[in-house]
């Protein structure tokens, strides 16, 4: 069944057209990659379908509904969450208090505080410190449990990996497999293409604001993927 | 053992100014708007009592019943009707369009009221006064409304760190954009905050109209004492606002003792020492 659907998709900074008729559909359940060098419109495409970027109204449907004219704060009650890129935990709040932050739109799951230290058991121990205290990876798995905490069905995930040492993009991407189990539909961003490709099974190849490839992430050919990442 | 009385009734003092300055910090704190119409605010909500005293037959204090939702209200409504829409271009539209309600509202209640000073009478307690040890002599009024300063400040920091609305204030306060994608709801959150704020200002303009004569200009030298409170104790921490004003009130009690025509000087200038000396304040807290 189509969880998300994007028909036609066109995405505006001013007069400045970022992103041009995307057409992408994610199945309930699966995890999907979006890939793409700098400045190919990932984040543009994730921040469109939270509702940051205004859009036509049936250019993003959810669930068969049409959210393209809807602002944030009602899409995650809807059960999108993202988990944004640089992480942007709110500074002067303890870890704990972001993931409280993550439940305020009170959507009810199998997701609360106990659940996300378990997952990231750290995070207990570092529940009082500022949030600005803990390390890139600490606080990338706080940003994580933070949208974990809203009970999303769709789990928009920017550049995961960004800054963060190989051994901590491995240990946070081990955790997608319990957050999948719960159902939860993922998108993936990532520049990071081998990690993406591993943790998906389809993916989505942007350049320069347009959809250059889709596929299966199974035996994917090598050079269709370069050729689609750089315009060859 | 004269200048421990002079400390100890700056100090009172510094309960009215603390609540001066409690609505300017929520709103400024919360949402980077600074309100320069919080002056005419207070002023506002004197008259709003004077006019509740006078119809229903309320004493001031008991009038608050009425004033502070009227304020709390109005307060709402100010912001999610017009000051919300002033605060995606950066500072100077909210400096405009809050100068415009300064205006709207002194010259309103000039048409409305006319020029005359008024004053709010609560009977017995306003002269009233207790013995400390030490020989000191205090009015119960002051006194009461530096107890009410410590009491708003203590609600409110309970209000901020153990409520789920304190906590999406403060990650609002953070970063508005990504408080949105968790479910907060900017537009009501802000009303809320000019709200909760405008309960505080209602607090401070009927106990300031008790104790000191108020006309339709009487607002900008409020704003400016509340300014000076919140800036002495540093953005953002409210136990710092308080101390504020009570620097201030101390300032213009010393001043007052040196002569009578240097009590408001004095204040002004211990606020500009401060400013040169720690220009984030006593105990600066917000974070831009």
């Amino acid at each position: 069944m189509t969880l998300l659907q994007t028909r036609k998709l066109s995405a505006f900074y001013g007069d400045f057209q970022a992103l041009f008729d995307i057409d992408v559909s994610v199945d309930e359940g699966e995890t999907v990659a979006v890939i793409g060098a700098n400045g190919a419109g990932k984040t543009t495409f994730l921040r469109t379908i939270v509702g940051v970027l205004e859009t036509a109204a049936e250019s993003v449907t959810f669930d068969g509904e049409p959210i393209g004219h809807k602002t944030p704060h009602e899409i995650v009650r809807l059960g999108i969450a993202m988990v944004p890129e640089g992480r942007r935990l709110f500074p002067s709040l303890s870890v704990e208090e972001n993931l409280q932050m993550g439940s305020h739109c009170g959507r009810a799951g199998p997701w609360n505080l106990k659940r996300v230290y378990d997952l990231f058991p750290v995070l207990h121990e570092l529940r009082r410190l500022p949030a600005p205290s803990l390390s890139g990876g600490q606080q990338q798995m706080a940003a994580v449990g933070r949208a974990l905490m809203s009970n999303p069905r769709l789990l928009l995930c920017d550049e995961l990996s960004l800054g963060l040492a190989p051994v901590v993009i491995r240990d946070i991407y081990d955790c997608l497999g319990a957050i999948t189990a719960e159902g939860t539909t993922v998108v993936l961003v990532e520049q990071d293409i081998n990690r993406a490709l591993d943790a998906s099974v389809r993916f989505y190849c942007f350049q320069e604001g347009r959809l250059a490839l889709n596929a299966p992430t199974k035996n994917f050919d090598r050079a269709a993927i370069t050729a689609a990442y750089f315009g060859l | 053992m004269e200048w421990l009385n002079i400390i100890i009734q700056g100090s009172l003092l510094g309960g009215i100014y603390a609540l001066f300055a409690i609505g300017l910090s929520l709103s400024f704190g919360i949402m980077r708007l600074v309100n320069i119409a919080h002056g005419d605010l207070i002023v506002l909500s004197a008259y709003v009592a004077l006019v509740v005293v006078q119809d229903t037959g309320l004493d001031p204090i008991s009038s608050l019943v009425i004033v502070v939702p009227v304020m709390f209200v109005l307060g709402y409504a100010l912001q999610r009707g017009l000051l919300n829409f002033t605060l995606t271009g950066g500072l100077l539209p909210p400096l405009l369009v809050t100068f415009g309600i300064s205006v709207i509202i002194q010259n309103g209640l000039l048409q409305g009221f006319g020029a005359y000073t008024h004053r709010l009478q609560q009977g017995a307690i306003e002269t009233a006064s207790v013995q400390l040890p030490g020989g000191v002599s205090v009015g119960v009024y002051p006194l009461l409304v530096f107890a009410v300063a410590i009491l708003a400040i203590a609600a409110l920091q309970i209000l901020f760190y153990r409520t789920r609305l304190g906590r999406a204030f403060r990650a609002a306060s953070d970063d508005a954009d990504t408080a949105e994608l968790m479910g907060v709801d900017n537009r009501h959150l802000f009303a809320l905050a000019l709200g909760i704020a405008m309960i505080f200002t209602a607090l401070a303009g009927v106990l300031f109209a008790i104790r000191t004569n108020f006309d339709p200009a009487a607002g900008p030298i409020r704003l400016i004492l509340a300014f000076e409170a919140v800036i002495i104790g540093g953005l953002g921490s409210m136990w710092g606002t308080l101390l504020g004003g009570m620097v201030l009130g101390i300032a213009q009690a010393v001043g007052a003792a040196l002569s009578p025509t240097w009590q408001i000087l004095a204040g002004h200038i211990a606020f500009l020492i401060i400013l040169i000396i720690r220009p984030s304040g006593l105990f600066p807290r917000t974070r831009d």
